[in-house]
C-alpha cells in the first residue's frame, strides 16, 4: 500500500510560537499527480510548504510524514532537495553577490554527489544551463546576475521554474507561484512546469486562484480550511470555490466538528 | 592604569638615540620636520578612547609591547627578502619587495618603468627629485590630530617613491609586497610618497604580510598626490599574523578633475587600523573609499575614513563591510566633511557587517558634518547576522548547511571585491577570500611565502 504513494501525510499537527497553525492533516499524494491545494488566508498552506521543506519556523507536534517510504521530518532541508523535493518560494529571496551560476552549479553537483554521479564539468553545465533556459523562456540576462536581486516579481517566479527545470524534482511545490504575475508571465510559468514534468513527477500547487489552474490541471483539489483539509474533489472544485468564494467551505466546516480526511478511492 | 606615559617615555629616549644614530643619514628633508613633530606627538600623546577617531580601537596591547628595535636596515637582510618575488597568475604586475617598509638597495636610486613613471626609496628621491619631493613631503598629512602621525613624520628614515610625471600611464598594476621579517620583535615606521601629475594615472596593489612569528607594529604613512585629471587606485591586501599590529595613514590629496579609489582588504592580522583620508581639493573630484575585512579570534580591525568636501561638485563614496567570528572586535568611524564652499557635493557612506558567534562586536558611527547647502548626503550601518531566510533558500536547493553559510558570507564580502579595477586582481582576491572564509590560511598559490 505504502509505496502507492510518493507522499503520506498523516495527522500532521504542527505550531508556530504556541499557536497550533496545522491541526491534524491528511494528504496522500501519488507518483505523477497533481494536487491543488487551495484555502483562504490563514488557513496554513504555506506553514505546510515549510513543514515539507524543512523550514523550522514551525514545530511539528504530532503526525508523520513519509516521502518515498522514508521519515521526511527526519531529514534536512538539503537531503530532501538532493532527494527529489522542489519548492518553488512564494516570496523568492535576492542573495546579493551570489551568481546564479555559482548557486546553481552547487546546487546540481551536491544532487550528483548525492546520487554517486561525478561533478558536472564547465560545458556541460553551461550547456544544461542554456538548454533549460529556452524551455521556460528566462532572459540569459537574469542568470547572469545575483540570485534574484533586482528581479522583478515575474522575473523571480519564473526564477524559480528555471531552477526547477535545472534541478528536475520527483516532488514540487509551488507556492503560489501565480500571485502577482500578469497573464503572460502566468502562461510561461504554467507552460515551463508542464514542460518540465516528467509523467512519474508529482506536483503539488498551493494557489488563491483558479486560472493557474486552467495551465497546470490538478487531478486533485483541496480546500485547506483551519489547519485541515476539509474538503477534496475533482478539477472542477476549484471552478466553484472561484464562484462561491470560500465562505460556504467554512460553514460546511464549522459545522462539522469530527476531523476530515482525504478519502480516496 | 594608563599605559601611556611608559610608552611615551620609552619613545622619547628612543628619538634621543635614534636621532644621534640612524637618522643622522636620513635626508635632510626629513629631518627638517623631525623636532616639531616630535614635539606636537608629546603633546598629542598616544591616541585613547576619548579620542573620537579611535573611541572603539584600543592601542594598547600592541603600543605597550616592548619592541626590542626600530628597525633599521642592513643590506644582508634584502638578500634573504629577495626570496618572496610573487609571481601571480594572470597578473601582469611590476613588483617591488619592501622589507620591513624599506626599498631594498635604497641608495641605488630610482627605476625608471615602461611608460616614464619613477619607482624607488626616498632616499633615493630626494637625491633625484629634490624640487619635487620638496613640494610633497609632509604636505598632505595632518599631524594636528592623532598623535601617531607625528610620530611617524619623527622616526621615520625612507619608504617607498613612487612618480608618475605629467600624463604618464603605467597600464599594469605596480605590486608593493610589504614584507616584516625579522629575528627581533620590531616596531617600523615607514613613510611613502606618491605623486601623480596631472593626467597621469597608476593603481597599486599593496601586500602586507609578516613571515617571521615575531611581534611586529607597523606605523605607516602614505601621501599621495593626484593631479589634475589624474587617476589613482589602490589595494590593500592585509595578510598578517596575529602578533602583526598594523596601523596605516593614507592620506590621498585630489585636485580638479581626479579620480580616486582606496580598497582596503584586511584577511588576517591581530590588529588593524587603517585611516584613509581623502581630500578633495578641486572641482568635479571623484574618491571611493571601501574596505573589507575578515576577523577571528581576538583581533581587532578598525576603519577610519575621513572625507573632505573641499571644492564644489564633488562625488564620494564609501562602502566598508565586516565578518566577525568569535571574540573578534571590529570598528568603523566614516566621516564626512563637506565644507561650505563644496556646493553640488554627493556623498555617499555604507557600513555592513555580519556578526557569526555570540561574543564578537563591531562599532560603527557615522559623522557628517556639513556647512554648504546643495548637498545630497547619505549613509546608513547594518550589524546584524546572516539572513536566515537566504540560508534556507540555498538549503532548500539541495546545498548544505555550511556551504551555504560560506556562499552568503562571500557574497556579502564580494559587494566591496567588486570594486577593485583590475580583473585578474579581483578573481584573486574573491580566492583568497573564500579561503579565509574556508578557515584555510589564505594565500595566493603560488606564493614564496610558506609561513606556517
Amino acid at each position: 500500500m505504502k509505496d502507492n504513494f510518493l507522499l503520506e501525510i498523516k495527522e500532521l499537527r504542527a505550531s508556530i510560537d504556541t499557536k497550533e497553525i496545522l491541526k491534524g492533516l491528511n494528504l496522500e499524494v501519488g507518483y505523477g499527480e497533481i494536487h491543488a491545494i487551495m484555502g483562504p488566508n490563514g488557513s496554513g498552506k504555506s506553514t505546510l510548504a515549510n513543514v515539507l521543506t524543512g523550514r523550522d519556523i514551525a514545530t511539528v507536534t504530532h503526525g508523520s510524514v513519509t516521502y518515498e517510504g522514508h521519515n521526511l521530518l527526519e531529514m534536512s532541508p538539503e537531503e530532501r532537495a538532493r532527494d527529489g523535493i522542489f519548492l518553488s518560494f512564494q516570496y523568492p529571496i535576492e542573495i546579493p553577490g551570489v551568481s546564479m551560476v555559482n548557486f546553481m552549479k552547487t546546487a546540481i553537483n551536491e544532487q550528483r554527489r548525492h546520487r554517486g554521479l561525478e561533478p558536472l564539468s564547465a560545458s556541460d553545465f553551461l550547456r544544461l544551463m542554456r538548454e533549460k533556459k529556452e524551455l521556460v523562456e528566462i532572459d540569459s540576462a537574469l542568470t547572469n546576475r545575483s540570485v534574484n536581486e533586482g528581479f522583478s516579481g515575474g522575473e523571480k517566479k519564473k526564477n524559480e521554474i528555471f531552477q526547477m527545470a535545472l534541478l528536475e524534482p520527483r516532488l514540487a511545490l509551488l507556492d503560489e507561484t501565480d500571485s502577482g504575475l500578469d497573464i503572460d508571465a502566468l502562461r510561461i510559468v504554467a507552460n515551463g512546469v508542464n514542460k518540465i514534468r516528467k509523467p512519474d513527477t508529482s506536483v503539488i500547487v498551493i494557489t488563491h486562484y483558479q486560472r493557474l489552474l486552467d495551465y497546470i490541471v490538478p487531478d486533485f483539489v483541496h480546500v485547506m480550511y483551519d489547519g485541515r483539509i476539509v474538503k477534496s474533489a475533482g478539477p472542477e472544485l476549484a471552478l466553484e470555490l472561484e464562484e462561491r468564494g470560500y465562505d460556504w467551505i467554512r460553514k460546511e466546516a464549522d459545522v462539522n466538528e469530527e476531523s476530515w480526511t482525504t478519502d480516496r478511492k | 592604569m594608563d599605559y601611556r606615559p611608559e610608552v611615551i617615555s620609552k619613545m622619547s629616549a628612543l628619538y634621543a638615540d635614534s636621532r644621534e644614530g640612524f637618522l643622522k643619514d636620513s635626508p635632510e628633508l626629513f629631518n627638517r620636520y623631525r623636532e616639531n613633530a616630535f614635539m606636537e606627538f608629546m603633546s598629542l600623546g598616544i591616541p585613547d578612547r576619548k579620542n573620537e577617531a579611535y573611541k572603539y580601537t584600543n592601542l594598547e596591547t600592541f603600543l605597550s609591547y616592548n619592541y626590542q628595535d626600530y628597525y633599521s636596515p642592513v643590506p644582508a637582510d634584502f638578500t634573504e627578502a629577495e626570496k618572496f618575488h610573487c609571481e601571480v597568475e594572470d597578473l601582469d604586475v611590476w613588483n617591488i619587495v619592501l622589507l620591513n617598509g624599506f626599498f631594498p638597495n635604497s641608495e641605488k636610486g630610482l627605476v625608471m618603468l615602461p611608460g616614464g613613471i619613477w619607482v624607488g626609496s626616498m632616499k633615493s628621491a630626494v637625491k633625484q627629485f629634490p624640487a619635487l619631493v620638496e613640494k610633497h613631503y609632509n604636505k598632505y598629512v595632518d599631524n594636528a590630530k592623532d598623535g601617531l602621525v607625528p610620530l611617524n613624520t619623527a622616526l621615520a628614515s625612507d619608504g617607498l617613491f613612487i612618480y608618475a610625471p605629467k600624463h604618464t600611464v603605467y597600464t599594469k598594476p605596480i605590486q608593493i609586497v610589504n614584507l616584516l621579517h625579522s629575528d627581533k620583535d620590531i616596531f617600523v615606521q615607514d613613510r611613502n610618497l606618491v605623486v601623480l601629475e596631472d593626467g597621469a594615472q597608476l593603481s597599486l596593489l599593496v601586500c602586507d604580510h609578516a613571515i617571521s612569528p615575531q611581534h611586529f607594529l607597523t606605523n605607516t604613512i602614505t601621501e599621495v598626490y593626484v593631479g589634475c585629471n589624474a587617476r589613482f587606485d589602490i589595494v590593500r591586501v592585509q595578510n598578517q599574523h596575529n602578533n602583526s599590529g598594523k596601523i596605516t595613514h593614507t592620506f590621498i590629496h585630489q585636485e580638479r578633475d581626479s579620480y580616486a579609489s582606496s580598497n582596503n582588504i584586511s584577511l588576517h592580522g591581530g590588529l588593524v587600523r587603517n585611516a584613509t583620508w581623502h581630500y578633495l581639493a578641486g572641482e568635479n573630484g571623484e574618491t571611493h573609499s571601501y574596505g573589507l575585512f575578515l576577523a577571528d579570534k581576538h583581533q581587532h580591525i578598525g576603519n577610519f575614513v575621513n572625507i573632505d568636501h573641499a571644492a564644489p561638485n564633488c562625488n564620494s563614496t564609501q562602502l566598508f563591510k565586516g565578518v566577525l567570528d568569535d571574540n573578534s572586535t571590529g570598528a568603523f568611524n566614516g566621516r564626512i566633511m563637506v565644507h561650505k564652499i563644496a556646493q553640488g557635493t554627493n556623498a555617499f557612506q555604507r557600513n555592513n557587517n555580519i556578526i557569526l558567534s555570540d561574543s564578537a562586536k563591531m562599532d560603527t558611527k557615522p559623522q557628517l558634518e556639513i556647512f554648504a547647502d546643495d548637498v545630497k548626503c547619505s549613509h546608513g550601518a547594518t550589524v546584524g547576522q546572516l539572513d536566515e531566510n537566504a540560508l534556507f533558500y540555498l538549503r532548500s536547493r539541495g546545498i548544505d548547511e555550511r556551504e551555504a553559510r560560506l556562499m552568503l558570507m562571500f557574497g556579502f564580502a564580494h559587494e566591496v571585491i567588486q570594486n577593485i579595477p583590475i580583473e585578474a586582481l579581483r578573481d584573486r582576491i574573491d580566492n583568497l577570500v573564500l579561503q579565509r572564509l574556508r578557515g584555510e590560511l589564505s594565500r595566493c598559490a603560488s606564493c614564496a611565502i610558506q609561513c606556517n
